[in-house]
C-alpha cells in the first residue's frame, strides 16, 4: 500500500531522513519507534507533503507522495492524525468532524452525514459533545476527535503521530484499544510512538528509528524481545536466568 | 432557506426605519443609512476574509477606492479626443458608450455606467488576484504590512494622477441607472429608493455571505483561520480558498465604492486613506471577527454616527479608542458581552460578596 525508498529530506540545510525506505501492507498496523528527534515526526510529515523531500520516494497505491501537493493527499485515502492533535479549537466538534469529510465534496451530504454517525458510534462522548468547541473537550476526547476526523475522509492508511502525548496511562490505553479495533475494521494504521510498548503490543510490525535512519525492522514480537530495542527503548535489561 | 428567514427581521427593520423617519419628520437620516449601508458592505466582505479566513487587510479601502474611482473616471473623463483609436472604437460597438453633455454644454463621450460599473469591479478583483496570489503566503503582522503597502500605493496613485484628478477627486459623476426609473444618485427626489437600493444590496451580500460560512467553505475557511497546516492536512486547498475569500472581498469593496460614488456624485482621495482601512478592521473587530451579524450591525452603527458627525474632528481617534476598548474588555466582539459580569466588576458590590463567588 505504501511503499517508501530510499527517502531523504530535512528543513534548509538540516538533513533529518537519511536514505529511509519502508513499507506498509494493507490491513495492518505498522509502528515506527524512536527517541526524540530521530525523525519519526519528519517521516510522517514528509510523506504527507507537509515537509519537502530532498530524494526518494513514497509509493502510495500508485502515487508518488511526494510529488503531490499536501492539499491533495487526502483525497488519495492517506490520511495524518496530527501530533498534539491539532484540532480546530475554535469550530464545534461537529464542524471538525464535517472538515475532516472535506475532501467527500462529490459523494453528496447522505455520506458525510453516515460517516457522522459512524463516527458517533465509534466515539459515544463526541456524540454527547457534538455542538461544544474542540478547544473545551480533554485531551483524550481531543485526540478521539483527531482520529475522527481523519476517519471522516475514508481513508485506506491513517497516519498517527504519538497519539499518547500528554495523556493519562488509561486514556492510551483506551486509545490504543480504538487503534486495534481499526485494524478490526479493515483499516490500514502507520502508527509513530515514543511508547514503544504500547505501541509494539499491538501492532504487526515495526520499525526502530535512530538519528533519521532504520536501524532495525520485524516483526511487532522479534522488535519486543530484541535484546537493544529493549535496553534503548524499553527501559529494562534483560536478566539472563542462571 | 433558514438563511432567508434570519434576514427577514432585517428587512422589516429597514422598512420600519422608512416609516418611522418619514412619520417623525426626519428623513435626512436614510442619507446616512444609505451612506453607512455601502460601507457595511464593504465590512461584511472584510468580515468573511478577515474573521473567517483569519486573514488581515489593511487595505480594503484600496479596492474600494478602485472601484469608486475607476467607475468615476470613465462615467466622467470623455473619450472624445480619442474617438478614433481602436479601442474606442471597440468599446463603442460594444454599447459602452454614449453621448452625454456636461454642465457647461459641451458634449462628452462617456461609459455608461452599468458598462463602467463592470469594468471597475473586474479590475478591483483582477488587482486582488495580483496582490493575493503573493501577498496571502504571508502571515500574521507580515500580511498586515503587505497590505498596508497596497493601500498606501492606492492612496498615492489617487492623489498623484491627474486623470483620477489629483488631490480634488472627480466629481460630477452622473446618476447610476440601474433600471428605468430606479437610478443611484443623490438627488434630493431619489433618497428613499437609493435608500432601499442600498439596503436591498447589503441584504444580498449578507444573505450570500451567510450561506457560504454556514457551508463547508466556511468550515474550511475557519479551519484555515486555525491552522494552515492542519487544514492543509485536512485536504483544504489553503492557498486557492484563501485567494478566493480575497478576492470575493475586493469585489463586495469594490462594488461598495462603485454605487458610493454614484450616489455622491464624486469621490476623493481620502476614500483610499490608510484611517479608512483601519477603521474597518476596526469594526470587524468590534463585531466580534468571525460574526457577520455582529460586524454588520456595528458597521451600521459606528459608520452612521461617524457620519452625523456625532464624533467631531476626533472621528478617527474614536476608531483607535474603540478599538482598544473592545480588545481589553470584549475580545469576542460586542454582542459578546455579558451583562452581569460586567456589573459585578463596578464598584459598590461589597468584597466579601464578590469573593463568595469565587
Amino acid at each position: 500500500m505504501l511503499k517508501i525508498r530510499n527517502l531523504q529530506s530535512g528543513y534548509g540545510k538540516i538533513r533529518v531522513l537519511k536514505h529511509v525506505s519502508m513499507h506498509v501492507d494493507p490491513g495492518e498496523i505498522v509502528t515506527i519507534i524512536g527517541a526524540n528527534g530521530a525523525g519519526k515526526t519528519t517521516l510522517l510529515s514528509t510523506i504527507a507533503g507537509l515537509v519537502k523531500a530532498t530524494t526518494g520516494e513514497a509509493d502510495f497505491k500508485g502515487t508518488n507522495t511526494l510529488k503531490v501537493k499536501a492539499d491533495a493527499i487526502p483525497a488519495l485515502g492517506c490520511v495524518m492524525v496530527p501530533e498534539g492533535r491539532q484540532v480546530f479549537a475554535a469550530m464545534t466538534v461537529e464542524e471538525n468532524l464535517l472538515l475532516g469529510g472535506h475532501v467527500l465534496q462529490k459523494q453528496g451530504k447522505q455520506v458525510l452525514a453516515d460517516l457522522l454517525q459512524h463516527q458517533y458510534e465509534r466515539f459515544p462522548i463526541l456524540r454527547d459533545r457534538r455542538e461544544q468547541l474542540a478547544g473545551t473537550l480533554s485531551g483524550g476526547e481531543q485526540q478521539m476527535l483527531a482520529i475522527g476526523r481523519a476517519l471522516m475522509s475514508k481513508p485506506s492508511l491513517v497516519m498517527m503521530d504519538e497519539p499518547s502525548t500528554g495523556l493519562a496511562p488509561l486514556i492510551v490505553k483506551e486509545i490504543f484499544q480504538i487503534i486495534v479495533r481499526l485494524r478490526e475494521e479493515g483499516n490500514t494504521v502507520l502508527l509513530v510512538e515514543q511508547n514503544a510498548k504500547a505501541a509494539l503490543g499491538i501492532a504487526d510490525r515495526g520499525y526502530v528509528m535512530e538519528t533519521g535512519k532504520i536501524i532495525l525492522q520485524g516483526p511487532a514480537e522479534d522488535l519486543l524481545a530484541n535484546q537493544d530495542v529493549q535496553r534503548a527503548y524499553l527501559g529494562r535489561e534483560r536478566t539472563e536466568k542462571q | 432557506m433558514k438563511k432567508i428567514l434570519s434576514i427577514l427581521p432585517l428587512l422589516v427593520a429597514v422598512i420600519g426605519l422608512h416609516i418611522l423617519t418619514s412619520a417623525t419628520d426626519t428623513m435626512y437620516y436614510l442619507t446616512q443609512m444609505t451612506m453607512s449601508a455601502y460601507y457595511s458592505l464593504l465590512i461584511i466582505g472584510l468580515c468573511a476574509l478577515m474573521g473567517y479566513a483569519g486573514q488581515i487587510s489593511i487595505g480594503h479601502a484600496g479596492f474600494f477606492a478602485i472601484g469608486g474611482y475607476i467607475s468615476a473616471a470613465l462615467t466622467t473623463r470623455s473619450l472624445i479626443p480619442y474617438q478614433d483609436s481602436f479601442l474606442v472604437k471597440l468599446f463603442d460597438s460594444a454599447g459602452f458608450l454614449f453621448v452625454g453633455q456636461d454642465i457647461y454644454g459641451d458634449s462628452l463621450l462617456v461609459f455608461t455606467p452599468w458598462a463602467a460599473c463592470g469594468i471597475a469591479v473586474l479590475t478591483a478583483a483582477l488587482i486582488a488576484v495580483a496582490i493575493g496570489i503573493p501577498v496571502l503566503k504571508l502571515k500574521g503582522h507580515y500580511l498586515a504590512m503587505a497590505t498596508l503597502g497596497f493601500g498606501i500605493i492606492v492612496y498615492r496613485i489617487a492623489l498623484a494622477t491627474e486623470y483620477f484628478g489629483e488631490a480634488d477627486g472627480i466629481s460630477e459623476v452622473p446618476a447610476f441607472v440601474l433600471l428605468p426609473g430606479l437610478s443611484v444618485s443623490g438627488s434630493f427626489g431619489d433618497r428613499v429608493q437609493n435608500y432601499y437600493i442600498a439596503w436591498g444590496l447589503l441584504l444580498i451580500g449578507m444573505l450570500l455571505l451567510l450561506n457560504l460560512m454556514d457551508s463547508r467553505v466556511g468550515r474550511a475557511l475557519r479551519g484555515i483561520h486555525g491552522s494552515d497546516e492542519a487544514a492543509d492536512a485536512m485536504g483544504v486547498n489553503t492557498a486557492r480558498f484563501k485567494l478566493q475569500t480575497f478576492v470575493l472581498s475586493a469585489v463586495f469593496a469594490a462594488i461598495a465604492g462603485v454605487f458610493l460614488t454614484h450616489y455622491n456624485g464624486g469621490i476623493g482621495p481620502s476614500e483610499a486613506g490608510v484611517m479608512k482601512s483601519v477603521r474597518y478592521v476596526a469594526i470587524v473587530a468590534v463585531g466580534g471577527m468571525a460574526n457577520l451579524w455582529g460586524t454588520l450591525l456595528m458597521g451600521i452603527v459606528l459608520n452612521f454616527f461617524s457620519l452625523r458627525g456625532s464624533f467631531g474632528s476626533y472621528d478617527d481617534a474614536v476608531f483607535g479608542l474603540i478599538l482598544i476598548l473592545i480588545m481589553l474588555f470584549a475580545p469576542n466582539g460586542i454582542l459578546s458581552i455579558n451583562i452581569r459580569s460586567c456589573l459585578r466588576l463596578l464598584p459598590g458590590r461589597n468584597k466579601a460578596d464578590r469573593e463568595g463567588e469565587v
